[in-house]
């Protein structure tokens, strides 16, 4: 039986320590170790969006939420902490991306070797059986940077 | 002025900075445009609300992915006979060296313009153009 997940300790980690996703307002809601999967959530905001006269969401945040997403699953999916990079993201923009919605992602890293793990996930607005876009991300594992341990992601991580 | 005005005006002008600044996202960025011999070149300054890694430091990958998907966007417009703003088909990005703490510039080029899509090579770089830190092909509907 996988461990209980602190979301409020991961959200340390991944929102309060990496300015980027808190100025998107990036948000675990939910968290698995198996498989491992989270969803986050990134609140509407007028900031992001990409075409003033449709209000939909540029395709850089998206493409940002898929990533930063994707990231927090490779760390459930890995028995050591290890610095982890993205090598290579794909994002297929399968629908319009939506206006004044909050929007969700969904990510699954599926397999790792001892140097890369491989992630796919979704964005959607209500139904992640509706997804407006999917990603397929690869990540290099131990690059540059302090390793990040599970335990310092639950018990939250200060930069 | 519309989106289909401010591209017309743009164009006519050979200058995208104020279209850009009518997008808020790019405002967000901090993303503007320069030209450079003929070229235009996507400019995101570094702000430490564009980090992603602070231990590194290193930029948010995604914040590389939206400069080139964005460049795309530009060179598009920049260069195709329709004024609708592009909506993006597929992106793909390489991740080839972690972004300092420091301006980035991108750059595209249209590799084929069909009739439906348009196909688009990008690259990031900072110091050194000839040292990318990201590239991408990026597959954008035409006239959509």
């Amino acid at each position: 039986m996988a461990d209980e997940i602190d979301l409020e300790m991961m959200n340390a980690a991944l929102r309060d320590f990496v300015p980027h996703n808190k100025a998107l307002g990036i948000t675990l809601v939910a968290a698995s170790y198996l498989p491992a999967s989270v969803t986050v959530k990134m609140p509407w905001s007028p900031r992001f969006v990409g075409n003033p006269e449709t209000q939909v969401l540029h395709g850089g945040v998206i493409t940002t939420l898929l990533d930063a997403c994707a990231g927090a699953s490779v760390f459930l999916r890995l028995k050591e902490p290890a610095k982890i990079a993205t090598l290579d993201l794909r994002v297929d923009f399968l629908g319009r991306a939506p206006a004044h919605r909050d929007v969700f992602a969904r990510a699954e890293c599926y397999r790792d070797t001892a140097s890369v793990a491989f992630v796919r996930a979704i964005a959607y607005v209500d139904d992640p059986e509706q997804p407006f876009a999917s990603a397929a991300a690869t990540f290099a594992l131990d690059t540059r940077g302090r390793a990040i341990t599970g335990e310092e992601v639950r018990k939250g991580l200060k930069p | 002025m519309n989106v289909v005005e401010a591209v017309a005006a743009a164009r006519r002008a050979g200058d995208f900075s104020p279209l850009v600044e009518t997008i808020p996202y790019l405002a967000f960025l901090g993303v503007r445009v320069e030209t450079r011999d003929g070229r235009r070149i996507a400019v995101m300054p570094f702000a430490e609300h564009l980090v992603g890694n602070p231990t590194v430091p290193a930029l948010h990958g995604g914040t590389l992915g939206a400069l080139l998907e964005s460049v795309a966007h530009l060179e598009l417009l920049a260069t195709a006979d329709h004024l609708k703003l592009p909506r993006t088909i597929t992106l793909t990005v390489d991740f080839l060296r972690s972004g300092k703490t420091v301006d980035t510039f991108a750059s595209a080029r249209v590799v084929k313009h069909g009739r439906r899509v348009a196909t688009l090579q990008c690259q990031a770089w900072q110091e050194d153009e000839g040292t990318p830190i990201a590239t991408a092909m990026v597959i954008l509907k035409v006239g959509a």
